[in-house]
């Protein structure tokens, strides 16, 4: 059965709470899920007061604040701080999203900071991707075409063709979409996903790709593509702005169409 | 513990290369019941304290039976497709999903035909 409750091993406990120093002229709280593996310890959830004054506007500056100035242990991933490289997502003030792109004082009250959701924690905010990944490379993304490349020149595509892949070479892979997709927490093991079906949905719209009936057979499964119950998180947390509902929609337009 | 690569296993037995029909039909069901629930509110909100020989008299009209085995059709049909959807979702163990809906799928089936052959019995007059 789908497991709605956390195991006993998993509950969050109440974890130590680090004050802001005297003289702090905006302080606020943060929240922060912290596990261990090798403790054998339940999570817990941190709390380190700062002084917004000593970081950036960001709630990525903040947990970089945090790291280098109070608690070197917490353990989060981060490279762009751009939102391009999609390393920073997690689950801040109850919503899948970058950290670099989440400015703090977008947050009433505490800022709360976990793991993406449903995901196995590798430590603190630090989520298992080996799963989605994997999906994504069962998907094949990459051009495939049995017509060789012309000799002189690159494959063409018109404008409007390229302008089809608009709204999908964007993604950025950070999987805020799919971990926020309860078809997706209860059904991730035969499920895609909407991050994995939108990129699915970037090559079958590709003109210069070949082999669009073969992506979609590999796609027609009750589990693979059928599980979106158009539930729309993926397309609400989007730190991008995509709409990988729309992708998912379109492959079963696709699907009506060669029934 | 397995040894398998990701790949492995996210591949599993591979696509089954179906569930579009399930999807539309199931789709096709609920555009349906649209029109077919709302004929049939209104009909019975019309016979509300009406003898038993106009209702019957009303259920012998070839257009009313036929909209209300329509109707069953359509309802039973839809069920059994979305309850399938719902055990798809929520129950992980194979053997015991499979039992639930086989089980599903036939009562409502039986409960399907045993309501067309009612309507049937009472439009002819049985």
């Amino acid at each position: 059965m789908a497991e709605f409750t956390l195991p006993a091993n998993s509950k969050i406990k109440p974890g130590k709470t680090v004050k802001a120093p005297a003289g702090a002229k905006r302080p606020k709280n943060f929240a922060i899920y912290r596990w261990e593996p090798d403790s054998g310890e339940n999570p817990r959830l941190d709390t380190f007061e700062i002084d917004l004054d000593k970081c950036g506007p960001m709630v990525l500056d903040a947990l970089i604040h945090i790291k280098n100035d109070l608690d070197s242990s917490v353990t989060f991933r981060r490279s762009c701080r751009e939102g391009i490289c999609g390393s920073c997502a997690m689950n801040i003030d109850g919503t899948n999203t970058l950290a670099c792109l989440k400015p703090i004082e977008e947050v009433k009250g505490d800022v709360k900071i976990y793991p993406l959701p449903h995901m196995p924690v590798v430590k603190d905010l630090v989520p298992d991707l080996t799963q989605v990944y994997a999906q994504y490379t069962s998907i094949e993304p990459w051009l495939k075409t049995q017509t060789p490349p012309p000799p002189d020149r690159e494959r063409l595509q018109s404008e409007d063709d390229r302008k089809k892949l608009d709204g999908m070479y964007e993604c950025i892979l950070c999987f805020c979409c799919s971990t926020s997709c309860p078809s997706y927490w209860w059904n991730g093991d035969r499920y895609l996903g909407p991050a994995i079906l939108l990129a699915a949905y970037r090559w079958i719209a590709d003109s210069r790709d070949e082999m669009a009936g073969e992506r979609l057979d590999e796609l027609e499964d009750p589990f693979r593509l059928y599980r979106c119950h158009t539930i729309m998180n993926c397309t609400k947390t989007c730190p991008k702005g995509l709409n990988p509902a729309k992708a998912i929609a379109e492959i079963k337009k696709l699907m009506i169409a060669r029934h | 513990m397995t040894l398998r690569t990701p790949l492995s296993t996210v591949r599993g037995l591979g696509s089954s290369k179906s569930g579009t029909h399930h999807w539309w039909v199931q789709r096709l069901t609920a555009v349906a019941l649209v029109p077919l629930g709302l004929w049939f509110v209104i009909s019975v909100i019309g016979l509300v304290g009406a003898e038993h020989a106009v209702v019957v008299a009303w259920l012998g009209d070839p257009v009313t039976a036929g909209l209300l085995i329509a109707l069953v059709i359509a309802t039973f049909y839809h069920a059994a497709l979305g309850m399938q959807v719902v055990y798809e979702d929520y129950v992980g163990n194979l053997g015991l999903r499979m039992a639930v809906d086989i089980a599903t799928k036939l009562i409502l089936a039986l409960l399907g035909l045993i309501a067309i052959v009612s309507i049937v019995m009472i439009a002819l007059g049985g």
